[in-house]
């Protein structure tokens, strides 16, 4: 049995014996044992990873296996991972892990719940797994489905309303993602001969340049709503304030990874040639996602609101620096990629936690909770302190490593857009902070909120494994830098080619 | 004849058999004894669905009037398996007290329909595929009209019949056209001597006309939702799936086999014609209430989606129409075999009364939610892969906008989908559909839907025999 494929195997089995289960007390762990292995064999693949490049095994992909499943089509069921997907892989399984934790007094429908949340983390494994294009848009759709009903059925506010436009404008984004995986696969064999959905095949080949033109677009865009590029954002903000507290983390911190992971695994590596030709549209659009989500969570009362804009403005960040195109950037945006999605899913876990005790998220009904739950208090001000990226946790380590890199372009329109996104570290530490000020230090608004409890054993548990993780990249980054350098190599020789042609 | 003929004849001939026994047996039985007859009709059929998949050989009668080749014989299976399940899922309602006198009719007029289907199906000339086409809807307005004492049903047969004769007359006339510009009705003469002259055009038009009729395409598909709401549930299954895959495979012949040399021409035509049926479909669909008019709209988008096969034009696109078809069958099956297990239980037939469904019945719930994931294609079940490779096609055509038109569509035809699964999952009720166990043959039907729509797509195997049977446009 292949490593990798335990990585969708054991989701599955989890959600076979969940189905067996009678209560709540029993789903949860169920639960938790599955995803326990699951965090298991991630750290276990890390290690096998790291071992077998020490050993001198520099294959593009490791682990691979290959079965053909559709002979005609020549689709295959193909796994592989290279140092980034194993990062993201070790990502999931961390959020997923904690995302249990914070779930484990979901009373309502406790089994189907944990099923869905369960199967959704399975459509992430394997997205990050595939190396067959065919799998990977399976297991994208597979990640994006069970929303509706974990938005819909355990979500709050106005959750069918969310749940159905989330569902709806994703999958206006595969919509777009299918034309351009068709169309990369129908010009896999320009010279005639077997076509393949293989990206490393596809990667070797090159895709001619009218066709990249045109199905460029259709793969960046369709990736890119899930990665939350402006103007496709919408669903974003309204997703994740109806979505119940393990959902918002997953999809915050796992799910919109899956977008930028394919914006450049898939559109930029396959499509290079348009790639560099377009690249100044999807730059001005992703400055903007940057800067206009971090102003966009200032004016937010609303805590889910505040952190859904912050995503904007951060996976913003991410599709910035893949189309910088350069080794520094691009490495700063699988950090940024992993960074992300720690912290935000450590937010949202907060902010269920903090609206499981006060019954409200507006920031403006509450204050001075420092002094009655300082633990969610405390561990709220070092996920703050990460966005804003402060030395010593992981954002700073992106956010330094992306504008290192994206300021390497000497001409003026990167240097002008640089600037633009640089300033959002600033707006960051703005919205950051004046929620910290209002909602965790100065008067206790509410004589209910004295005798509020603080965490529990659970809920430390599931803060504490995202804190530690979070401090890991903080403290020692060229660990996962140097996993993620080595694979970035043959990325950045095929998309940056010989140099970037802009307009300016 | 000699037994050869006899044998590559067998589906007609089986079935024909499988009727007649039906009515002398029904003959025999006293008043009170007539439920028998249903196990009895199932087994018989069953026995007909497994024999079909014998090995056969290709090979042509009546001097190239009927044809058959293991494509042909396909195709029949799979209609057969469809009407297997219909059967299974009918019976419950047959065994009601008003239904008892009628049962035996049920089975018979069913089986002609699908005797002309098979007819169609190995046509080999205009005259054997014309009679092939009358045979199977003549009956089909008498099913429509089962229920003759509901005004509703009543007004269904006569629609159904009013509306195919004058599609019939369409077809025929176009038929009429090709004769006299050719000179022969045989597929493999027309197809030799088929150019663009306008008479011929004209011939074609009216003949795509007629077809279109028969599918429900956009702009001939306004018949559909008032017949497919006037007839019992069982016979509005068997209109959107069967006699509409039917008419698919027929119509996918002849295209590639008799109109190859005007391809260029039909490709326009199927092209707008995918376009309009799939957004009106779905626009259409978007309003509906009752269950019965809300699937009968989506079968005409799912017709749209169907016709991207078509225009491809070459062996990936019939293979993908036929595999499709085929979890078409299933998913659509699943999806009213549980709108016709709660009708028969409690008579309610509108999304509203579905509300709160989950609490109450989860195993029906859970597979209409998989049939409706089925038909809208979402993964992992058989759907995804059905329309993936329709979209396949298209885009091997090189007709890259029609898939994203379609894809978008298909993102459409989810948010109404979605509503079911909201109604049943999400939405709250006082009064939801009390628990109810349906009866063994109905649980069995609703038992192989959910098998198909999980397995069917993993089976890689699958759809390289349909892809080895299947042809392209001959040039």
């Amino acid at each position: 049995m292949n490593i990798l494929s335990l990585f969708v195997l054991i989701p599955i089995l989890t959600i076979i014996a969940v189905t067996f289960t009678r209560s709540l007390k029993q789903t949860r762990v169920v639960s938790a044992v599955g995803m326990g292995i699951q965090l298991i064999m991630a750290a276990l693949l890390i290690f096998m990873y790291l071992a077998e490049r020490r050993s001198g095994n520099m294959a593009e992909m490791l682990f691979t296996y290959d079965a053909l499943w559709f002979p005609t089509l020549n689709i295959h069921y193909s796994v592989g991972v290279d140092g980034i997907s194993v990062a993201m892989i070790g990502l999931t399984a961390i959020v997923v892990f904690a995302g249990i934790f914070a779930s484990w007094t979901v009373e309502f429908l406790s089994r189907e719940f944990f099923i869905s949340l369960i199967l959704l983390s399975s459509g992430v494994f394997g997205f990050f797994i595939s190396l067959d294009l065919f799998t990977m848009f399976l297991f994208y759709e597979l990640a994006v489905i069970p929303m509706y009903l974990l938005i819909g059925l355990w979500g709050s506010g106005p959750k069918e309303y969310s749940a159905m436009k989330l569902t709806l404008m994703l999958m206006a984004g595969s919509a777009l993602l299918l034309v351009g995986l068709l169309g990369i696969y129908f010009n896999s064999a320009p010279g005639g001969g077997q076509l393949t959905f293989n990206i490393t095949e596809i990667a070797k080949i090159q895709i001619p340049i009218e066709m990249q033109r045109f199905l460029f677009p259709f793969a960046f865009i369709g990736f890119g709503i899930l990665g939350a590029l402006f103007p496709f954002h919408t669903w974003s903000p309204d997703g994740h304030a109806s979505a119940p507290t393990a959902v918002s983390m997953l999809h915050a911190g796992v799910l919109m990874k899956l977008g930028g992971y394919g914006a450049f695994r898939v559109a930029m590596y396959l499509m290079p040639d348009a790639a560099r030709e377009q690249a100044w549209i999807f730059i001005i659009l992703t400055s903007i996602s940057v800067v206009y989500g971090a102003f966009g969570a200032i004016v937010q009362k609303d805590l889910k609101y505040i952190n859904a804009y912050s995503s904007v403005s951060h996976c913003g960040l991410v599709l910035f620096a893949v189309l910088m195109m350069n080794q520094t950037a691009m490495n700063g945006a699988v950090i940024q990629m992993i960074s992300h999605g720690l912290m935000t899913a450590l937010f949202f876990a907060l902010i269920g936690m903090i609206y499981g005790r006060t019954h409200t998220r507006m920031i403006n009904e509450m204050g001075g909770l420092m002094k009655v739950i300082p633990f969610l208090g405390v561990v709220y001000v070092i996920a703050g302190l990460a966005s804003l990226g402060l030395p010593g946790l992981s954002g700073f380590v992106a956010e330094m490593t992306i504008f290192v890199g994206s300021f390497q372009h000497t001409d003026v329109f990167h240097r002008v857009v640089t600037i633009m996104a640089t300033s959002s570290i600033v707006i960051t530490a703005v919205y950051i902070l004046r929620v910290v000020g209002i909602l965790l230090l100065g008067p206790i608004k509410n004589d209910h909120y004295l005798h509020l409890k603080d965490a529990v054993w659970y809920e430390r548990l599931s803060t504490i494994t995202l804190v530690l993780a979070i401090a890991a990249i903080g403290i020692a980054p060229l660990w996962l830098s140097d996993m993620i350098n080595g694979s970035l190599v043959p990325l950045v020789q095929k998309i940056a080619g010989n140099g970037i042609a802009g307009i300016f | 004849m000699t037994i050869n003929d006899f044998l590559m004849m067998r589906h007609e001939l089986l079935l024909t058999t499988i009727a007649l026994i039906v009515l002398m047996v029904d003959l025999g039985l006293k008043p009170g004894k007539k439920k028998s007859i249903i196990p009895f009709t199932i087994v018989l059929f069953a026995l007909h669905t497994i024999a079909g998949f014998l090995p056969a050989q290709a090979g042509e009668l009546f001097g190239g009037m009927y044809r058959t080749g293991s494509l042909q014989i396909m195709m029949k299976n799979v209609l057969n398996i469809g009407v297997l399940i219909i059967l299974l899922q009918s019976a419950s309602w047959l065994r009601k007290p008003e239904n008892l006198e009628k049962i035996s009719e049920y089975f018979i007029l069913m089986f002609s329909t699908l005797i002309g289907m098979n007819f169609m199906i190995s046509s080999g000339d205009f005259l054997m595929f014309y009679l092939g086409l009358e045979l199977a809807t003549i009956p089909m307005a008498a099913l429509s009209a089962f229920v003759h004492h509901q005004t509703k049903s009543a007004e269904a047969g006569i629609k159904l019949l009013l509306s195919s004769a004058l599609s019939s007359g369409i077809l025929l006339f176009g038929l009429s056209l090709i004769y006299g510009s050719v000179g022969s009705v045989y597929f493999n003469d027309v197809a030799a001597s088929y150019s663009y002259t306008p008479m011929q055009i004209l011939a074609f038009i009216f003949f795509f006309a007629g077809m279109s009729f028969k599918i429900s395409l956009v702009p001939f598909h306004l018949w559909t939702a008032d017949v497919y709401e006037g007839s019992p549930v069982n016979v509005t299954s068997y209109f959107s799936v069967i006699s509409k895959g039917a008419a698919s495979f027929i119509f996918i012949t002849i295209l590639f086999v008799v109109f190859n040399s005007i391809a260029f021409i039909w490709k326009d035509l199927v092209y707008v014609i995918a376009v309009l049926t799939m957004t009106i479909g779905n626009l259409f669909a978007l309003r509906q209430k009752n269950m019965k008019r809300f699937l009968a709209f989506s079968s005409i988008a799912q017709a749209g989606f169907i016709l991207l096969g078509i225009i491809a034009g070459n062996k990936t696109g019939m293979t993908s129409v036929i595999y499709f078809v085929l979890i078409y069958i299933f998913s659509n099956l699943g999806a009213f075999g549980v709108v016709s297990a709660i009708f028969n239980a409690t008579g309610k037939e509108n999304m509203d009364d579905y509300d709160g469904l989950y609490h109450t019945n989860p195993k029906l719930s859970l597979l209409m939610m998989l049939s409706v994931f089925s038909l809208a294609g979402i993964p992992p079940v058989a759907g995804f892969f059905g329309k993936f490779f329709l979209f396949t096609s298209a885009a091997s055509a090189g007709y890259y906008w029609l898939v994203f038109i379609a894809v978008l569509n298909a993102t459409i035809s989810l948010y109404y989908y979605l509503l079911v699964v909201k109604a049943m999952f999400i939405n709250k009720n006082e009064q939801p559909i009390a628990y109810f166990k349906s009866d063994l043959t109905t649980r069995i039907a609703l038992m192989i839907c959910t098998l198909g729509i999980f397995f069917i797509g993993f089976w890689g195997q699958l759809y390289e025999i349909i892809n080895s049977i299947s042809i392209g446009i001959l040039n």
